[in-house]
């Protein structure tokens, strides 16, 4: 295969053209501005979709701090009822769409080719694309922001969106929420959802297609594997908040009757196309925290993955079932009592295969030589928090039950221990766990620690008492109450409890901060680990691998490290037939992802206030943003068009004895 | 390239760079229709559950639509398919010249549905008054068809896009050529679908052909000369780039054209005929 990969004209011993076929010159800057903006090395795409991730969680975390101390004594006026309903909506948005789905997108891109043992993705133009576009949809949602900050200038947006994350109809007609907000969460959600398929069909053809020769699917590491379950969740889930949001875009600019009563539309459509999509999402935002968590555990618990086809196998049952079980969302709209009973026993179902997999959890654990690094830390307090928030929603598949708890902070309980219990402790356990490898230093253990235990304090503080309080009648979303009702001193622990929580994500990523400058340099495998990102240098080098590994395991590396002769013979060979077909192929950089995703941003901005007329230092310069939209159209269709025109380009590098690289291009060796 | 341009050299149906034998970018179509059933699942579904629940006053489809002038454009569209077929059948024997002619007349045919629709819309709403707005009959079938008519334009498009790219000449340049000649082909297209097809079945229902050519002389003529820049630009015979390696592109473009033909089976079933039952 490694001898087929060399040969094919996929990957090099073509010959470039005579003459160039671009409006650009093609980049090939690795460093500086131009390289990070026109790169198309999965690698840098993972730690750029990490970064902004990172910011938006801190953001999003603030916006949380601020809700908590509204909410810390009753009666309070902190914040004003206004902006306490766009917080809390850009707070649920920004976690979702901004913080944990980008952060996982971060590691699909840093992790999947390598532990296919590929170099790139399938496409990589197609991966910067997605990234620059997701940034995009960003920009919109939190343009609104600037209403508070510039009152003059961004008047017209209204502020923030307020219509809550899940935007219920009729709310977001233009009859209760007129301003721009709202056109700019519809279009900011479309356009993130463009992004997230683009990437997701990326790595569905990356991962079945450019695994490395051995590396049957059941021997894919379990995070691989999550990853791809995950994308086809995302292809096939999102159309449908797609095709909500087509229908509120038109309703609000075109004065359709979607959701508006008075023409005959119903409310409840938007309810279940959008829970159709908010199902799988929650989904989409757990396997991926499932598969950290399954390698991470073996890894510190010193012995294989228990259950490995089962856990597999239990996560595409998720992914399946996850399908069916949107109206539990819904109980208490009066679905009927065979549709309640249908989606209660889903409901219950689904519970199984996630019992399945933290038994598998435990029964790796069980008999191992468990060492409690920071990442091993969390992992296990994944397991203890995500039961938790498991076992409350178990109780939310009871319809009658449900209805109780219905919109009560019962529910902000149960989704933030799966939510923060669940994919953000796996996450935190992620970055720790693979920051040596990326950026080839350690973090200090001890600071880590401190951190693992402020968070998990904290965040109990935080959200224990909510069940309680969600219990005791307390609604979701409610901007004050009411000294008398019982709930003063749950709030007031709750609040305590955010902030001893803010001040352990501060410390967390305070010590990630210090460490990438000051920590101790680790080598390529400093936790004995088993996959094979383990077995490359780190920070790794552009081309992941100096030969493209053959799998002979699961636990690849493990494997490797215990037959040494065996592997290095192999890769000799391959080393060797691959330079007699011209070397390493690598993808070349390119501009025109980037421009497409500028086209965009400026087409939707101008989209999104259609209607309104263009005014520019108090004069009105155009009737209405058609115009300005339509060249933000045009802008991204020609970067579309050249972007085809120019093709995927490549070069090729060649390592010496000692594993220095140089670079050449054209059909020269 | 040049050494795979000989006939007969390379396996269309087999890649063996890849894990499982399928090239990329078809698995990539494949899994990006996937995503798009559930698009056109979405809307079939919010037209289907407002049938169900009609509101006082909502448009009466068996009086708004013309069954046969529909049933025409099906059987068009479904045509087109056949010349897709044959376009890949082409350009996987070698055959440029022929994929051409197949590209182009499958665009044309895209361009006749497109231009059936245009006058459908057209006298939906200036006719029958159904609008967008007016009931919501009118909401889910003008977005439900509208968004079916977006794919077929985008297809058209795409196809427009890889007919001028059998242009592209082996010794490279010719940046500016690809841009005007992809100019004229949207420009050709966009006339006959959006002035010629439908007024040329204003004028099969009686309106005069004068009237139509003196209505709309501007946007024919500068048709008839994109026509002319299109034979233009056909003429020559410098060596070009494109060839039987190129299949899998021209194959993954017929993914996409004959799934769009498919949805057109399904909702011009479940929008149009179950009305008539």
């Amino acid at each position: 295969m490694a001898e087929a990969l060399a040969k094919s004209h996929f990957t090099g011993a073509g010959s470039a053209p005579a003459k160039s076929f671009d409006l650009f010159a093609r980049p090939t800057a690795k460093t500086g501005l131009v390289g990070w903006l026109t790169t198309v090395d999965h690698k840098r795409i993972g730690m750029l979709y990490g970064g902004f991730a990172i910011l938006f969680f801190l953001i999003g975390g603030l916006e949380a701090l601020m809700i908590r101390t509204q909410l810390i004594v009753p009666n309070n006026h902190f914040i004003a009822a206004q902006l306490y309903n766009e917080l809390f909506t850009m707070h649920g948005t920004t976690m979702i769409f901004l913080a944990v789905m980008p952060l996982n997108a971060a590691f699909f891109n840093l992790l999947v080719p390598i532990q296919v043992g590929a170099r790139d993705v399938a496409f990589p133009r197609l991966n910067s694309f997605s990234l620059w576009v997701w940034l995009v949809g960003a920009i919109l949602l939190n343009l609104g922001w600037l209403s508070h900050i510039f009152p003059h200038w961004a008047a017209g947006f209204g502020g923030a969106p307020d219509v809550g994350w899940f935007g219920y109809a009729p709310l977001t007609s233009k009859q209760f929420t007129p301003d721009l907000s709202t056109d700019f969460w519809v279009l900011g959600l479309q356009i993130l959802g463009l992004s997230s398929i683009v990437a997701s069909l990326n790595f569905i053809v990356t991962i079945i297609n450019l695994r490395a020769p051995g590396l049957t699917m059941m021997r894919l590491p379990v995070f691989t594997w999550m990853a791809l379950v995950t994308s086809f969740l995302l292809v096939l889930a999102l159309p449908a908040i797609a095709i909500a949001l087509v229908e509120v875009m038109f309703d609000r600019n075109f004065g359709t009757n979607f959701f508006e009563v008075s023409g005959g539309g119903q409310p409840i459509l938007w309810q279940h196309l959008f829970w159709v999509f908010g199902h799988p999402e929650v989904y989409i935002l757990i396997l991926p925290p499932m598969g950290y968590v399954s390698e991470i555990l073996p890894t510190f618990a010193r012995k294989p993955l228990f259950g490995y086809p089962i856990i597999v196998f239990s996560g595409v049952a998720i992914g399946f079932i996850g399908f069916g079980v949107w109206s539990h969302h819904m109980f208490t709209t009066g679905l009927g009592n065979v549709a309640t009973a249908a989606f209660s026993l889903a409901t219950m179902a689904i519970a199984v295969p996630t019992g399945v997999k933290i038994f598998n959890w435990i029964g790796t654990l069980w008999g191992g030589r468990i060492v409690t690094r920071v990442p091993m830390m969390f992992a296990l307090g994944f397991i203890w928090m995500f039961m938790m928030g498991g076992f409350s929603g178990i109780m939310h598949s009871a319809a009658p039950a449900d209805a109780q708890q219905q919109d009560s902070y019962f529910v902000i309980a149960h989704f933030h221990y799966v939510l923060i219990g669940g994919a953000t402790f796996a996450l935190l356990a992620a970055i720790h766990f693979w920051f040596p490898k990326f950026f080839g230093r350690m973090v200090p253990e001890f600071w880590g620690k401190v951190s693992f235990w402020l968070i998990f304090v904290g965040f109990n503080c935080t959200f224990f008492p909510m069940h309680f309080l969600g219990l005791n009648g307390m609604p979701r979303r409610t901007w004050t109450y009411d000294a008398n009702m019982g709930w003063n001193e749950g709030n007031l622990f709750a609040t305590c409890g955010a902030y001893l929580l803010g001040v352990g994500i501060f410390t967390y990523f305070a010590v990630l901060i210090w460490s990438f400058f000051k920590g101790e340099r680790c080598g390529s495998d400093p936790w004995d680990a088993r996959t094979l990102e383990w077995s490359i240098p780190s920070p790794p080098p552009e081309h992941n691998f100096a030969a493209i590994p053959t799998v002979h395991a699961r636990d690849a590396w493990w494997y490797e490290k215990t037959h040494k002769a065996e592997i290095a013979q192999e890769k000799a060979e391959h080393i060797k037939s691959e330079e007699s077909h011209g070397g390493i192929h690598m993808p070349d950089q390119s501009w025109y992802p980037f421009f497409a995703a500028i086209g965009l941003l400026i087409g939707a901005y101008n989209f999104a206030q259609l209607h309104h007329p263009v005014v520019m230092f108090g004069q009105q310069v155009l009737t209405s943003h058609l115009p300005l939209a339509i060249t933000g159209g045009v802008i991204m269709v020609a970067a579309l068009y050249l972007w085809a025109l120019e093709g995927p380009g490549g070069y090729h590098i060649h390592l010496d004895a000692d594993g220095n690289a140089t670079e050449s291009r054209g059909g020269h060796h | 390239m040049s050494s795979h341009a000989a006939t007969g050299l390379i396996d269309h149906h087999h890649d063996h760079t890849t894990s499982t034998g399928i090239p990329n970018k078809k698995l990539l179509w494949w899994a990006f229709l996937a995503s798009d059933c559930m698009f056109f699942g979405a809307l079939i579904s919010s037209h289907l559950v407002y049938r169900l629940n009609p509101p006082p006053g909502n448009a009466i489809p068996t009086q708004i639509f013309n069954i046969e002038l529909t049933s025409f454009s099906t059987f068009i569209l479904l045509m087109s398919s056949l010349l897709m077929a044959l376009a890949v059948s082409a350009i996987q024997r070698g055959n440029v010249k022929s994929t051409r002619l197949m590209l182009l007349g499958t665009m044309f045919f895209g361009c006749i549905f497109l231009g059936g629709q245009v006058f459908e819309f057209t006298h939906f709403v200036e006719v029958k008054h159904m609008t967008l707005s007016n009931s919501i009959f009118g909401s889910t079938f003008f977005t439900l068809t509208g968004t079916h008519g977006t794919h077929v334009a985008i297809g058209v498009l795409l196809l427009g896009m890889m007919y001028v790219r059998t242009f592209k000449p082996a010794a490279g340049g010719g940046l500016f050529t690809n841009f005007a000649h992809l100019l004229a082909v949207c420009v050709v297209m966009g006339v006959s679908f959006i002035y010629l097809v439908p007024g040329l079945i204003e004028v099969i229902y009686g309106a005069s052909l004068g009237d139509l050519l003196r209505h709309h002389a501007l946007p024919f003529a500068v048709g008839a000369a994109a026509c002319a820049a299109l034979v233009w630009f056909a003429r020559g015979s410098t060596v070009v780039e494109f060839g039987e390696q190129n299949a899998v592109d021209v194959e993954s473009i017929g993914l996409y054209w004959h799934f769009v033909d498919i949805v057109w089976i399904i909702i011009f079933t479940a929008v149009y005929l179950l009305e008539y039952l």
